[in-house]
């Protein structure tokens, strides 16, 4: 429509971040209602064990201590917490659901699992008092190795099971064995590919207020999913839904964990109503390594069969992923290794079968990525090693073997995390790799290298593909309000984390109903204000919460012509929306203010037409069928140093295919932000554990994130193929930067020592500088 | 994450931090930048009842010129200093060279010099720094019980400061005043290279070295002192020793190096193995004695 400015594409600034740099938003720890008292845990130094005792009289006693509970005084509430993310329906699934108590009972599982909570006057004394609390563990063999755990007799981390297995999941797709027979190369291998923690700046955090007298519980909470939170605090505090407002404020980054729900979660508001007075709980960093959910390890046995031309003719991956002490998550993480393995590939045939584990480590659950990361690293080594065995080029086995646009809706035949079948939407991925190959400047880099071995320095370039499964359902909700003074309202359920919701959803409004999107306050993460919704996960809150905001603006737009219409005299087709008014086209004096029409459409007085909906506000939902696939390709140039095993990333770039973009730059910082992640994941984060399970690393001091020195600056280009499954045709970009970065990193790696080192390869995440030594080590006795 | 209770209390002289120190019976620390100390307190490693902030005993932020050419830097001189200080960079370049290395500019603007060297971190830079120069440092404590006198006041090298990680010779009443370099020679050079995860991270490992070429091209002294190569920060002596008297051609510093690796005592963690740090001893050590070679050739008259 010839009328409408179009927001939707522009690089409009962040409009919460004037809020955020000068320190005017705020965190669940910026509220302290008074007379609020705070919480400290007693947690598990062992990872497992027997309790034997624990003695709160001594920290009792202590001075300013309000109250201390263990899991005996918590009565009905302790029960174990649900499983938020049932297993899709697979054919022959095994999944035994495990979840935590909200305070450890007879058994600890992990380090870090609660054992007491502690109520007093301030963090400080809480503390004070957590070390005058007297616990008597009883060691028990912990199972720390996952390649281990499920041999015959290791220890049991639930005994009941008889064995560590959570769940085991077979999907198969026409017949590997037989392609394998008709194969002229197959490469096998073996892959560990291992992650961390979330890291977010915001540490968890939550504050629960009880009002006797309004019968009310209000809580603060850093979640990325208010509204299932507020079903979850309502129906196990028995409060009616009603009766409970969950707030998220501002959130310091979630990346996932923050999706989950948690024991402390339900802790806080519980005890905030039995003593009548607030409470809060900030987690601190030493905390967060254990409190809160992370990703791990998975092993991979993995086979790649082809034709001698590096045709793909099949896949075969069995892989063990490591769950941590409990599995409230579901299957997501495992079954996004399976699905994302595929990649933007042609698969005839593929055999995949994972098991996952239980080990005496804390909770795996999705971080940004969400497992993703590890099938794109599997299929990505595997045809490196392809490519080197059959003497072909990276680039053209790559090419070759990518789904071309008329394949598309394109089928996979196996169940993704949503429980809908794999099926790729849209792509067009030739371009993209082609476009990556020219920017990095695939074609002139033998020169390259050359002019830099003459300076001493071995460079290396490394180039990937990835697709990611992207905005998936159920649904969210928009509520778009037009109000009298010409701004406009829009509320979400949905939650934010940092993303820029503030300006994106606001462009998709502001587009539709003719303002300027600073005129569009967005209202998220309060479930007094919007409450249908799920949450802000699986890249998915521009997608579905985009679509959503379309379709109520949309709406709105309908509502504010239909009222113009009558105000002017003129037909809605002679309109236009521009700047805040309804205008004649063409004889843009004839106008009136879309306040003004607010106002009109809630007369205070006098009659209305029946079947008249007051105000010009709209509500609609967005749920589509099934997930959008987003792909990309990374590519990079790294300098390493073979004496030191030291490596710097020269030049980084991404191109990236996300469907319609609502907002370039808010696009670049999503991948900016992943591809940071992704760099933490390939070289510098890991945690790490002793023999006994124990965590050695819980600090920043050694748990090493990569900071602005470390992370290059991106170059971006965007490919726009719209999704054919929602209206705007967008597809998701939260998760999009980290994934296929340690698979790239690797390539490049290998491939700047490939004269130094001409056996080295990797196939172990996270690299660091001492693994890369020690794989030298061993390539060079090898050679 | 936050810290047990304690007393707190800021002197503004030194004599008055030496009898809080005193008074405070072993259960006293000194409080200097807080980089290291506060993290501690707040992890409840070892938690003391009274602090003795010393940021207002300016009798002990100086640096100063010594008559011999060197230099004299009180305890409470900042870490940054030796960055942009030019009287430091004329007359201990090392330390301005290695000053960007040790954490970040924040925490150089607040950590000591006195600091780091009590912390007695292996992977610190500065004690290993100040030990290849051949620093002397001064040490006070308040006078106990017969003693005559407010103040007792002793000398020590830096080597023997050192006796352990995180553990050093300093008496729980003494405080370090300050360190004394001697000047840079005729024919003297040095140099400093590191190797950590992160810019401003604790290396994995380190090396600085100092040599002095005579007339005749021969190595007429030599140290070379390792960083996070051992339990303690230390000098790598069979390694200078072989240098000594010796051109100091590349076979010849390829051998020190060599001698340097065998000789240290690294520990692992999750940052290296120890033959990764042995293996980087000798590739830091050879590429900072060719650098401070050149260095030293250009100081020769
Ligand atoms: C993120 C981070 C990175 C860092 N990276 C590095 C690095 O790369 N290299 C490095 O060397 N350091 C590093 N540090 C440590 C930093 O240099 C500290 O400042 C230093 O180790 C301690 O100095 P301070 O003045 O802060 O001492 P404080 O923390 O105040 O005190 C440390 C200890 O020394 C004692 N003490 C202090 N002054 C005296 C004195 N005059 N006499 C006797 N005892 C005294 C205290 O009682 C305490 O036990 C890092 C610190 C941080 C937080």
């Amino acid at each position: 429509m010839s009328d409408r400015r179009r927001w939707i594409g522009e690089r409009v600034p962040r409009i919460e971040d004037a809020r955020l740099l000068t320190g005017r938003a705020p965190f669940v720890d910026d509220w302290e209602p008074p007379g609020t008292l705070h919480v400290a845990f007693v947690r598990s130094n062992l990872p497992h064990a027997k309790i034997l005792d624990i003695d709160t009289a001594a920290a009792a006693a202590h001075p300013g201590v309000a109250a201390i509970y263990t899991a005996e005084d918590l009565g009905a509430l302790c029960c174990p917490g649900p499983v938020l993310v049932p297993p899709p329906p697979i054919e022959g699934a095994i999944f035994h659901a495990r979840t935590p108590l909200p305070l450890a009972r007879e058994i600890v599982r992990h380090q870090g699992e609660p054992l007491a909570m502690i109520v007093a006057d301030s963090r400080y004394i809480a503390e004070d008092a957590a070390a005058l609390v007297s616990v008597d563990l009883d060691a028990l063999d912990a199972v720390v190795d996952l390649s281990t755990a499920l041999n015959e007799g290791a220890p049991l981390v639930h005994s009941d099971l008889g064995s560590n297995l959570a769940a085991h999941v077979r999907q198969t797709k026409g017949d590997y064995e037989a392609a394998k027979s008709a194969a002229d190369r197959v490469v096998a291998r073996r892959f560990r590919y291992d992650r961390g923690v979330a890291a977010a700046i915001e540490n968890r955090g939550v504050l629960a207020e009880w009002d006797a007298r309004a019968d009310r519980l209000r809580v603060w909470d850093t979640t990325q999913a208010p509204i299932p939170i507020r079903a979850a605090i309502a129906s196990t505090l028995g409060l009616s839904e009603a009766q409970v407002r969950v707030i998220a404020p501002f959130i310091g980054g979630g990346f996932g964990p923050k999706v989950m729900f948690y024991a402390e979660e339900i802790l806080i508001p519980w005890v905030a109503m039995q003593l009548g007075r607030p409470v809060k709980w900030i987690e601190d960093r030493y905390e967060n390594f254990f409190a809160t959910t992370q990703e791990r390890e998975q092993l991979h046995e993995s086979e790649l069969a082809l034709t001698e031309d590096g045709r793909i003719l099949g896949v075969r991956d069995h892989f063990l992923h490591d769950s941590g002490a409990y599995d409230p998550y579901g299957l997501t993480v495992p079954i996004n290794s399976q699905c994302t393995l595929l990649g933007p590939y042609r698969i005839p045939n593929y055999e995949s079968e994972f098991r996952v584990v239980f080990t005496n480590k804390p909770m795996v659950t999705p971080v940004r990525g969400a497992g993703r990361q590890h099938g794109v690293f599997v299929m990505e080594r595997l045809l490196d090693i392809a490519a080197k065995e059959l003497g072909l080029d990276r680039l053209d086995i790559r090419a070759k073997n990518l789904l071309d646009p008329d394949e598309f809706p394109h089928n996979h035949e196996i169940i993704y995390q949503d429980s809908a079948p794999l099926t790729y939407d849209s792509g067009n991925y030739a371009p993209a790799l082609a476009e990556a190959a020219r920017l990095i400047g695939y074609h002139d880099f033998e020169n390259e290298r050359r002019a830099a071995a003459a300076d001493g320095k071995r460079i290396g370039l490394g180039i990937v593909n990835y697709v990611e499964g992207t905005g998936i359902g159920p649904y969210e909700g928009a509520r778009i309000t037009v109000e009298p003074s010409g701004k406009v309202r829009a509320a979400t359920g949905v939650g934010t984390q940092g993303q820029g919701h503030f300006t994106a959803f606001a462009q998709v409004v502001a587009e539709a109903v003719g303002v300027n999107p600073a005129d569009v306050r967005i209202v998220t993460g309060d479930t007094s204000e919007f409450h249908w919704g799920t949450g802000t996960f699986a890249s998915r809150g521009a997608v579905v919460a985009g679509n959503a905001f379309g379709a109520a603006a949309q709406a709105v737009r309908e509502k504010i012509l239909a009222h113009a219409s009558e105000a002017l005299e003129v037909s809605e087709e002679d309109l236009e929306l521009v700047d805040g008014t309804a205008r004649v086209r063409g004889a843009p004096d004839v106008s009136i203010a879309l306040g003004e029409l607010a106002r009109r459409a809630n007369p205070l007085r006098g009659a209305v037409k029946p079947g008249t909906e007051p105000g010009l506000e709209a509500t609609s939902y967005f749920g589509p069928e099934r997930g959008t696939t987003a792909n990309g390709v990374h590519a990079l140039i790294v300098a390493v140093d073979p004496e030191t095993a030291m490596v710097d990333i020269l030049r980084y770039v991404v191109v990236h295919d996300c469907g319609t973009v609502i907002n370039p730059m808010i696009v670049e910082g999503q991948i900016h932000g992943g591809v940071a992640l992704g760099i933490g994941n390939a070289f510098y984060e890991e945690l790490t554990f002793d023999e006994f399970g124990g965590t050695t690393n819980a600090s920043f001091m050694d748990y090493l994130l990569p900071t602005a020195t470390d992370v290059p600056a991106i170059e971006t280009a965007h490919m726009v193929t719209p999704s054919p499954l929602n209206p705007m045709g967008t597809k998701g970009v939260g998760e999009a930067g980290a994934i296929p970065v340690a698979a790239a990193f690797v390539q490049a790696v290998e491939d700047a020592l490939r004269e130094v080192a001409p056996t080295l390869e990797l196939v172990d995440i996270p690299l660091s500088p001492g693994r890369l030594f020690e794989a030298l080590q061993d390539a060079g006795e090898e050679a | 994450m936050k810290p047990a209770r304690f007393d707190y209390v800021a002197p503004t002289n030194l004599d008055d931090a030496l009898s809080a120190l005193a008074a405070g019976g072993g259960e006293a620390r000194a409080l200097a930048g807080g980089q290291s100390l506060v993290p501690m307190l707040n992890f409840r490693l070892g938690g003391p009842a009274t602090l003795v902030d010393l940021n207002a005993v300016d009798e002990l932020a100086f640096v100063e010129p010594t008559e011999e050419g060197g230099l004299r830097l009180g305890a409470m001189a900042r870490q940054q200093t030796l960055e942009h200080d030019p009287l430091v960079r004329i007359r201990a370049p090392l330390l301005a060279e290695a000053a960007p290395w040790i954490a970040h500019a924040q925490i150089r603007s607040r950590g000591t010099i006195g600091g780091s060297l009590a912390h007695a971190d292996p992977a610190a830079e500065l004690p290993a720094l100040l030990m290849v120069l051949g620093a002397q440092a001064r040490v006070a404590r308040a006078a106990r019980g017969s003693e005559s006198g407010a103040r007792i006041e002793r000398a020590s090298s830096l080597c023997d400061l050192y006796l352990g990680p995180f553990f050093t010779s300093l008496e729980a009443d003494e405080i370090l005043t300050e360190v004394e370099i001697p000047g840079l020679r005729v024919g003297e050079g040095t140099a400093f290279a590191e190797l950590a995860r992160r810019r401003g991270d604790y290396a994995i490992v380190g090396v600085a070295v100092r040599v002095r070429l005579g007339a005749d091209g021969l190595c007429e002294d030599a140290a070379i002192s390792l960083i996070n190569a051992g339990p303690t920060p230390c000098l790598a002596e069979d390694a200078a020793a072989a240098l000594l008297g010796e051109v100091p051609t590349p076979a010849a510093i390829a051998n020190a190096a060599e001698i340097a690796s065998l000789q240290c005592s690294p520990a692992a963690d999750m940052h290296g193995s120890v033959a990764y740090r042995r293996h980087l001893v000798r590739v830091l050590t050879n590429r900072v004695l060719l650098r401070a070679r050149g260095r030293a050739r250009e100081r020769v008259v």
